[in-house]
């Protein structure tokens, strides 16, 4: 792989499919759609296999000074990979689920999901600060068209509302970066990773990037266009939206917030602490009394992403894990099952949860993957969740036991809203002869199911491969945040000390490269 | 300095002030007919202009070789790069001008008149002693030689009520600004004893008298009106509604370009010693444009007035620039204004473009409801042109914002940034609301008229340099504009 720009290369042929489906028919951009996502996700199994796992923090690194003010600096380390290779393996599922439900101007929108694409693999490879912030704000454009042109009834003023409540939430943060660049006199993430602000500053810094993250997150109180894009949005922006574009709250955090403010960030833990637990309790009670499953599932979601937000700042190598196993899991199951409720919707038109019921008699194979996927929300031991969510409580544990405390109560309201709404759709009586009479899924939809199901699974029992990958970049997060690490309160008495430490890096021992 | 020499310095202007006469014999006795070849030879005259700068604006120049005529004239790299962008974008009118004027939407009085072409020639020449004006004297005369023909030209559709009216408010408003202007110039030369910028400057130092100081603001005053900036804004809305689109098109580029780089070379240059003393009043109409050019363009239903609001807010981050006081400052102005002339001209074409099968314009939202549909060309042209606009990247618009803000972070008005960038949210509004009409609603299909090959390729020229690929347009503008700042600050 030596030399070989595959960062780019995997931006070009989406960018090239997008500009041909533009121009393409309705049946030829479906194609054409497919082929390069598919070739994408090629590339990216290529990039996960050349990863080298201990090897250099920053690797594929691509440079070139193309603009003036800033530079196309692109390169990856474990965690970026991971998000990548989330977003390549979600677009061909995007694709296939818009196979029939989109009929009316299909190549502009097969083109609006290339072309997001190509900001999504851009967003998480991005080494110059302004560069990401580029890729991080166009996402804006072909999400506003995907909630706009194809979306539900009331889609105007939810695209309205995703648009202009995330511009705003974004500029502040680019002012953040134009102090922050002018005063370590590069724009080099690598080089403002280990760049040490004044801690005033680092105040003002933090809340101006917290302002832009939070409501990318969405955290509570800023979390009120989610639910509203998600339930206008297609099925598939809607699986792109939960699945990649609410990991770049996340992301941020963990790329920029953590290392670059570190002290800021031990300061304001109890703000995010906070707001994660009135976000975990109320939107999962919220979630309760849904009618919409979508905008159950959004709901749910916000629940999700706050228990990230609160293990992120827990300050552990377990918080740091668990809150990026959290978002890959999340990404995928939140996915699927807008993906369950796009399959169901494809056939009667609704989201209403009473028009539905005892669909596990006339479609078995769909209760199947639903229970799955509904379990797999929840958190059961096997499935992705689960580690996640398991190291994420184990995190801030470490750090706050009333945090964790409230936060797992946001896993058991979470059993209990997934668990009611699988128990209306999928049990019960068949009271809605409509609903009864609707076919079990066909290959397509198998396909899209099996793929993430089996994503779901592999991630719940050997979590290693996925944890591999991003253990020394965690490390090394870990080492430069540990000194403003908050007061913790769970007087953990440390054991007798290992041999090694229980995530020692051993790709050099018999179960080295495994991934 | 001889003659010889300032007349050498002038090449441009005597290019175009020779052409202007000679074209104006042409069509007094040619009349109408002759208007293609006016247009194309006036097009040629302004190619011409532009290609006497080229070795200037590649070598740069300043020193004190480049004052003509004693110092009346400072021909330095701020001055050649304004000329390049002024002369671009009167080419640029005078190209989307025929067809409009051959078609239906110029009322009963069809036809390019021969006098268009001679005017936007007058009104080029006038710009060009405005930009590189060195004294007040000539800078008065850059500015009524610019006016008097934007007056004419406003007005240029006879017959037309709105055309009428938008030339007469245009006159009597700016009469007043230049008045103000002049009196403001007057109270200078009394309190300083001289009407040549570096004379004003050295009777302005230290710490300024209550005369100087009115002189200032009244100077200041002026220039507001001619760039349209808030408060000095209200003539804005009415003239490009009531003007001919083209018309429109030229006001919003080549004379806001002129205007601006004069305001830049009066403060930096006349007023460089009293940074403090205009600096507040820059920032308050800064922020004064970006807030009420928003505001003022959320209600509007026609697309020509919702674009004059656009410009004036557009003014406002313009102005963020001058606001900094310095180099740096300058030169992101200067990389804002290419960019923003791009846009400005790729959104008057796209309306241009907007016609009935008879020919007839649209201007309103209703009209160019579902656009993407009936003419996705032009839809998606406007779509680029408008999240430009709203400064969202990866467009090109995002980078004028960006020049423009890091400027302004790196002299530690952080707290102002601020501000101005949360207040450019409310322009994304209405930016957006011109891709949800054309996108999101159901087709009026109305809009079915061919458009020519001139507006097709200023089309398609403006989305490609305001697309993704104008970064890398970006490391020679920024050169170009650093140079043109350094040469402004030389003085300093």
């Amino acid at each position: 792989m030596d030399g070989f720009p595959i960062l780019t290369t995997m931006m070009l042929v989406p960018l090239a499919g997008g500009l041909l489906c533009l121009f393409a028919g309705n049946a030829a951009s479906r194609g054409i759609a497919l082929a390069t996502t598919l070739a994408t996700f090629a590339l990216g199994v290529l990039l996960w296999i050349n990863f080298e796992i201990g090897g250099p923090q920053w690797q594929f690194t691509e440079r070139a000074e193309l603009f003036e003010g800033f530079s196309y600096a692109l390169g990856i380390d474990g965690i970026s990979l991971m998000l990548i290779m989330l977003s390549v393996f979600l677009m061909p599922i995007c694709i296939l689920a818009s196979w029939t439900s989109i009929s009316k101007r299909v190549g502009e929108y097969m083109a609006a999901f290339l072309f997001m694409e190509v900001l999504m693999i851009g967003v998480f490879a991005a080494q110059d600060l302004f560069l990401f912030y580029i890729f991080f704000e166009a996402g804006l454009i072909p999400m506003y068209l995907i909630i706009g042109v194809w979306g539900g009834d009331n889609r105007i003023y939810a695209s309205y509302k995703f648009f202009l409540y995330t511009l705003l939430g974004s500029v502040l943060m680019l002012i953040a970066m134009f102090w922050m660049t002018s005063q370590a006199g590069t724009s080099d993430i690598p080089t403002l990773m280990q760049t040490d602000f004044p801690a005033d500053a680092q105040f003002w810094l933090f809340l101006a990037f917290f302002a832009s993250f939070a409501v990318k997150m969405p955290m509570w109180p800023v979390h009120t266009w989610l639910p509203d894009a998600h339930v206008q949005a297609p099925t598939a922006g809607s699986v792109i939206l939960a699945g990649v574009l609410l990991k770049l709250g996340g992301y941020g955090f963990i790329r920029f917030s953590l290392p670059m403010f570190p002290e800021a960030s031990g300061e304001l833990a109890w703000l995010i602490f906070a707001l994660s637990m009135v976000a975990v309790v109320y939107t999962s009670l919220v979630a309760l009394v849904q009618h919409d499953m979508k905008k159950l599932i959004a709901y749910s979601s916000v629940a999700h992403m706050a228990l990230v937000t609160a293990s992120l700042f827990a300050f552990n190598v377990q918080g740091l894990e668990g809150a990026m196993m959290i978002m890959l899991g999340h990404g995928l199951v939140s996915g699927a099952l807008f993906l369950c409720v796009g399959v169901i919707y494809d056939r009667l038109h609704t989201r209403e949860i009473e028009r539905y019921g005892g669909l596990s008699i006339n479609m078995p194979y769909y209760a199947l993957f639903f229970l799955l996927f509904t379990m797999a929300s929840i958190g059961l031991p096997g499935t992705s969740n689960f580690i996640g969510e398991f190291l994420a409580l184990a995190g801030i544990y470490q750090t706050n036991t009333w945090v964790a405390l409230i936060c797992t109560t946001g896993i058991i309201l979470g059993a209990a809203y997934m668990l009611y709404l699988y128990r209306r759709v999928a049990f019960g009586d068949q009271k809605n002869e409509d609903a009864a009479a609707m076919p079990d899924m066909d290959a397509r939809e198998w396909t899209m199911m099996g793929a993430i199901a089996a994503v779901v699974l592999w991630m719940g029992v050997y979590p290693e491969s996925f944890l591999a990958p991003m253990r020394a970049d965690i490390a090394a997060l870990d080492a430069r945040i540990a000194s403003a690490a908050p007061a913790d309160d769970s007087q953990l008495a440390d054991g007798p000390a290992r041999a090694k430490a229980a995530n020692a890096i051993e790709y050099d021992d018999h179960d080295g490269g495994e991934h | 300095m001889d003659f010889a020499a300032s007349f050498a310095l002038i090449t441009p202007e005597l290019i175009l002030t020779g052409a202007g006469l000679a074209l104006l014999m042409v069509a007094a006795w040619g009349g109408d007919k002759s208007s293609r070849f006016i247009s194309i030879a006036a097009v040629t005259a302004l190619f011409a202009a532009g290609f006497s700068l080229v070795p200037g604006l590649h070598f740069g120049t300043d020193g004190p070789e480049v004052l003509a005529f004693g110092g009346l004239l400072s021909v330095d790299s701020f001055a050649l790069f304004a000329k390049a962008l002024i002369y671009l974008a009167a080419i640029a009118c005078l190209m989307i001008a025929p067809a409009f004027f051959n078609g239906p939407a110029a009322g009963i009085e069809r036809g390019l008149r021969a006098e268009y072409p001679v005017l936007v020639l007058f009104a080029v020449v006038g710009m060009s002693i405005m930009v590189s004006a060195n004294d007040f004297m000539a800078l008065y005369l850059g500015l009524e030689l610019n006016s008097l023909a934007s007056y004419v030209l406003a007005a240029i559709l006879r017959k037309d009520g709105r055309s009428a009216e938008a030339g007469l408010k245009y006159f009597v408003l700016g009469a007043l600004a230049s008045g103000i202007l002049l009196y403001g110039m007057s109270l200078l030369y009394g309190f300083t004893g001289g009407t040549a910028f570096d004379t004003v400057r050295a009777g302005l130092t230290g710490e300024i008298g209550t005369g100087a100081l009115f002189g200032l603001i009244f100077v200041m005053a002026g220039l507001a009106f001619k760039i349209a900036a808030v408060p000095f804004h209200m003539w804005t809305p009415d003239v490009y509604e009531g003007a001919p689109t083209p018309v429109t098109a030229f006001f919003s580029t080549a004379p806001k370009v002129a205007a601006v780089a004069l305001t830049a070379r009066v403060v930096f240059e006349v007023f460089g010693d009293q940074v403090l003393a205009w600096q507040q009043i820059v920032m308050f109409t800064a922020l004064a444009s970006i807030i009420f050019g928003a505001l003022g363009a959320i209600g509007q239903e026609n697309l020509k007035r919702l674009l004059a609001y656009s410009s004036i807010n557009n003014v406002g981050f313009i102005l963020l620039g001058l606001a900094v006081a310095n180099a740096a400052g300058a030169s992101a102005m200067l990389v804002y204004l290419f960019i923003y002339v791009a846009m400005s001209l790729g959104a008057f074409v796209a309306l241009l473009m907007l016609r009935s099968e008879d020919g007839q314009l649209f201007e309103t939202f209703a009209d160019i409801r579902g656009l993407s549909v009936t003419q996705p060309a032009i839809a998606w042209c406007l779509l680029l042109t408008m999240f430009s606009l709203a400064g969202i990247p990866p467009l090109l618009g995002f980078y004028s914002k960006f020049v423009i803000f890091q400027a302004t972070v790196d002299a530690g008005l952080i707290a102002f940034g601020a501000i101005a960038i949360a207040a450019s949210v409310i322009g994304a509004f209405y930016y957006i609301k011109f891709v949800k009409v054309m996108f999101f609603d159901e087709p009026a299909d109305v809009v079915k008229g061919k458009s020519g090959t001139a507006h097709w390729v200023l089309l398609f020229l403006t989305a490609a340099i305001i697309s993704p690929l104008g970064y890398l347009l970006t490391p020679s503008i920024t050169d170009l504009a650093d140079k043109a700042a350094n040469a402004l600050f030389l003085t300093v």
